[in-house]
């Protein structure tokens, strides 16, 4: 058997911290085969980005390689190097930096520099490295941009980070580390801040530069729908430790240890059944759901919310120096129904206009066309023509969750004062009475009773967020507007604050409006399902045939994209490879909308719309 | 851009414009002007030909006139007795207690007072960046905690005390007296290479001394900055790309920590004239500082007035150039985008 291209032996990586020392690696052991992509998998928290720095000896400075050996066995070198020996800043180590071994991140907007061109920063890394001048980097780079899809290599050279979308942003990342041609590629979660679409051509684009250059990647995710779909082999991490580790074949059929089975159960998948229910690794029991009623109220005839044809632009200026404006139309004819009691999910990629309709809704924004009607069992009402006493009560009605649970809560205020405020400020109970609330929805919630009296920054993620869910529960709202509630959450919390908002629904008669980009999680949680781009609702299906039968082009493509964490269903990259699916005037008829139009809804089963372009419509008609 | 300019420096006329009153009216203020404080105290010792001559004086310049026309003559945009002659013809007005116009008695005293404030910003950047890379390197190190120490004692000291402990030693010790800007003799002589040599020696200690409070605020500035930016993400990708540690920390952090000091550079103009008044009084520096800080003492108000309208034209100008600077180094605002 050839010898692996990396052996990692014994590995740990400890910090020394004012709070004491802690150790994030411990004792890791494994191999990255020639040609070959290892996962490494965990929760946030496990290690599997300091093992990455540490490959790389680029550890902060509080933490250092204590034990353990990392063989790199270069092909254009011969014989091995220890990484564990050399020293992070010696003359051996730079050489493989970015040389011999290369790394591309997450956040692809922050690992760019915003001072400098991209042709800058990816020259650079050859030029470092290579002896070359500046034109024949210049030319190589043009090519290597080429290679990863740039539309307009040339140009792209002297454009600056910012102007790029996420996508572009990743590839341009991709291109930095590549252009020297590396033996080994890390991949530090460079899928997690991307859209789904997005995702999948990049991780398309990884897989193929692996085959025509015979390079491993050590792909670090959370993610295991990535994993069952790009890796080679598996090494599942837990607090600094190897859980598992195997062929993806063993890991997805036959998991072992009972932590990868927990994760497993935690993520949603499309295939779940009607009413199963998703497994956190850690539940949360709340003793106080079972006995909360909902309040006695009087409920709607039709629909609690709902929107018609909401239209919102905004103005744009594009530079400093210009005075030129554009209007940029960010939704565009909306149509939403939220019956009582239930949860649309409204679904789309980044810059798909769906948080612009929930901020509408809110009543944060106003639209340019259009209205919300809101029926609290009195007939319903446009919101925005709300004045005073009216308005104060749909404010009490129309709660709002938002995705950042750590800048969502004031570090300022303790748990108590953050859960009382909405009280205090709509002047309910009396000292003692908020007291009882807020107890009470602590144990809704979940949390200890004994949190009330500390600060944010002492609770998880997951925590906080049910802090966040605890704190808009207060006011007893008929509505909630959840935006991205579980998109910053680990897989495992993300199943507890899911089945949270579940329980809570069936036991306080609430109606949901779920706006999120993860198809999956969508799935587990609406009863309808609205999908949007670029402004539009393209289709919008009970969730069931919407699974079942996609019927837009947009809405299979986007289906199409979601990475199931199941090796029976893999990605069909030849398939996403092709389209502009996000382009309303490139969708194939009828499906077409030229840019002025809006197109129409037509209903093609019961419930089941899908927007067509005018023609089409006409002849419907 | 030519847009972007032109509505810029319109309102900087408006600024201007509102500055300039708000000094001209703030002068006026106390009660009485600074002639008729004079003619008080010459009839007190009945002097009836000086008083003939500030009594001219007043006529002259209009100040038994309210005060909104005085401000207007001032401005140059309504006719004195000389007609049309105020700020916006170049005319600075006249200075009561020099007894000569403003631009003789600020003249050499301006150019003087931009130099030595020049020196000091370029002695606060020189010493201060370095240390401050240095101590933002090995944050927590004992350089780091050197330098963290003695920026407290320079932020601690009063410049003026430092001024009088360098007097008294630097004469006793090496026999330099660096009170003025040059030695005694050249005073009032034409430029030559001696006395430009002269005043070079004499720059030496006022520099230090005005310079040492923000050089040591600078350096906790310039550490706070940069280590925000060593945290980034980019210079981690910069080091993952195999540059060297110099290099890499040169071309991103670095350059992103300055940011905030060009923006800087409006506030930084302003401070070259009104910055140092304290201690040019004790070295008896001829700068602008004292004699604006009399001139307000003792009503000269076209005087006062001039120097305060110098200074504002410094903060506009220097605001323009701050922003130009930063479009022209952070493409972000250039091209208006962005998160």
């Amino acid at each position: 058997m050839e010898a692996p291209l990396l052996s990692v032996r014994q590995l740990t990586v400890d910090f020394s911290t004012d709070a004491g020392d802690f150790r994030a690696v411990d004792g890791l052991t494994f191999d990255i085969p020639k040609g070959k992509t290892v996962a490494l998998v965990g929760e946030s928290g496990s290690g599997k980005s300091v093992t990455a720095q540490a490959i790389l000896q680029i550890l902060s400075k509080k933490a250092g390689i204590t034990n353990g050996s990392i063989l790199f066995n270069d092909p254009a070198n011969g014989g091995a190097v220890d990484i564990a020996a050399l020293a992070p800043e010696s003359d051996a180590m730079h050489a493989l930096r970015g040389g011999r071994i290369a790394m591309i991140f997450q956040e692809p907007m922050t690992s760019l520099s915003p001072l400098h061109t991209i042709g800058d920063q990816i020259s650079e890394a050859l030029t470092i490295h290579a002896d070359v001048d500046q034109a024949t980097a210049d030319r190589k780079t043009v090519d290597v941009l080429a290679r990863v899809g740039f539309p307009d290599p040339k140009r792209a050279l002297t454009t600056y980070p910012f102007e790029l979308s996420g996508g572009l942003r990743q590839r341009a990342m991709i291109a930095m580390a590549l252009i020297t041609r590396p033996a080994l590629l890390i991949a530090d979660e460079p899928t997690t801040a991307l859209d789904v679409t997005t995702q999948a051509q990049i991780l398309d684009l990884i897989k193929e530069l692996q085959i025509e250059t015979g390079m491993s990647v050590l792909l670090i995710t959370h993610d295991l729908g990535v994993v069952a779909n790009v890796a080679d082999e598996v090494v599942v991490m837990y607090r600094g430790r190897i859980m598992e580790a195997g062929s993806r074949e063993n890991i997805f059929r036959n998991a072992q240890h009972a932590y990868l089975q927990a994760l497993m159960r935690a993520v949603p998948r499309f295939a779940m059944g009607e009413n199963e229910r998703l497994t956190p690794i850690r539940e949360v029991k709340s003793a106080a759901l079972a006995s909360a009623g909902a309040p006695q109220r009087i409920q709607p005839q039709g629909p609690i919310l709902k929107a018609e044809h909401l239209t919102k632009c905004f103005t744009l200026r594009s530079g400093w120096f210009s005075g030129k404006t554009q209007q940029i139309r960010a939704v565009s004819e909306v149509d939403l129904t939220l019956p009582v009691g239930k949860t649309l999910g409204l679904v789309g990629e980044s810059g798909c206009g769906k948080t612009t309709v929930s901020k509408m809704i809110m009543r944060a924004l106003t639209p340019n066309s259009g209205r919300v009607l809101f029926d609290d069992g009195t007939g319903p009402k446009d919101v925005h023509k709300l004045e005073g006493d009216a308005l104060t009560a749909y404010r009490r009605s129309v709660q709002f969750i938002f995705q950042d649970p750590f800048s969502s809560l004031n570090p300022r205020m303790t748990v108590y004062e953050l859960l009382t405020e909405p009280l205090r400020i709509h002047d309910i109970g009396t000292s003692d009475e908020r007291y009882q609330r807020v107890k009470q929805l602590l144990d809704m919630v979940g949390l200890d009773q004994r949190s009330l009296r500390r600060y944010p920054h002492s609770f998880s993620g997951g925590q906080r967020q049910r802090l966040g869910i605890a704190r808009a529960l207060a006011l007893e709202p008929r509505v909630l507007l959840c935006d991205e509630p579980v998109s910053a959450l680990d897989v495992s919390v993300q199943a507890q604050v899911l089945n949270l908002l579940k329980d809570l629904q069936s036991a306080l008669g609430l109606s949901y409006l779920f706006v999120s980009h993860n198809l999956a999680v969508v799935d587990y949680i609406a009863d309808t399902i609205a999908v949007m781009c670029r402004g539009y609702i393209v289709e919008e299906a009970p969730k069931s045939s919407l699974f079942r039968n996609p019927v837009h082009p947009y809405t299979q493509a986007l289906l199409a994209a979601v990475p199931d964490p199941d090796i029976d269903r893999p990605l069909d990259f030849a398939k996403l490879r092709t389209g502009r699916f996000s382009q309303p005037s490139e969708w194939p008829e009828p499906f077409r909308i030229k840019p002025g139009e809006f197109g129409a809804m037509k209903e093609i089963e019961p419930g089941h719309k899908v927007r067509v372009g005018h023609l089409t419509a006409r002849e419907a008609a | 851009m030519i847009r972007f300019l032109s509505r810029r420096i319109l309102t900087m006329a408006v600024t201007l414009l509102i500055i300039s009153a708000l000094i001209f009216f703030i002068i006026k203020l106390p009660p009485g002007d600074f002639l008729s404080n004079q003619i008080a105290e010459l009839r007190a010792q009945g002097e009836s030909a000086s008083i003939a001559k500030a009594e001219f004086l007043i006529k002259q310049y209009g100040l038994d006139k309210p005060a909104w026309q005085q401000y207007l003559v001032w401005l140059g945009v309504m006719p004195g007795p000389n007609g049309f002659s105020g700020l916006l013809q170049g005319d600075w007005g006249w200075s009561f207690e020099y007894d000569k116009p403003v631009v003789e008695v600020v003249g050499d005293a301006l150019w003087l007072t931009l130099l030595v404030n020049l020196a000091v910003v370029i002695f606060i950047h020189v010493v201060s960046i370095p240390i401050a890379i240095y101590s933002a390197t090995r944050q927590y190190s004992v350089g780091d905690y050197l330098a963290t120490f003695i920026g407290y004692i320079g932020l601690a000291t009063p410049s003026f005390l430092l001024a009088l402990i360098l007097l008294y030693y630097m004469n006793r010790w090496f026999g330099v007296s660096i009170g003025g800007l040059y030695d005694a003799e050249y005073a009032g002589e034409p430029w030559t290479w001696a006395k430009t040599q002269s005043l070079l020696s004499h720059l030496l200690v006022p520099t230090v001394v005005i310079g040492l409070g923000g050089t040591a605020a600078m350096i906790r500035r310039m550490r706070a900055n940069l280590l925000d930016e060593l945290g980034k993400q980019y210079y981690v990708t910069a080091k993952a790309k195999g540059l060297g540690p110099t290099k890499a920390l040169l071309k991103y952090p670095f350059r992103m920590s300055l940011n905030p000091f060009i923006a800087d550079i409006g506030n930084l103009l302003p401070h070259l004239v009104s910055g140092s008044v304290l201690v040019s009084l004790v070295l008896s520096l001829p700068t602008v500082g004292p004699i604006l800080l009399s001139a307000l003492k003792s009503q000269d108000q076209f005087l006062a007035g001039f120097i305060l309208m110098f200074v504002a034209l410094l903060t506009v100008v220097g605001m323009l150039i701050s922003d130009l600077l930063l479009a022209w180094l952070d493409p972000r605002i250039r091209m208006g985008g962005g998160r």
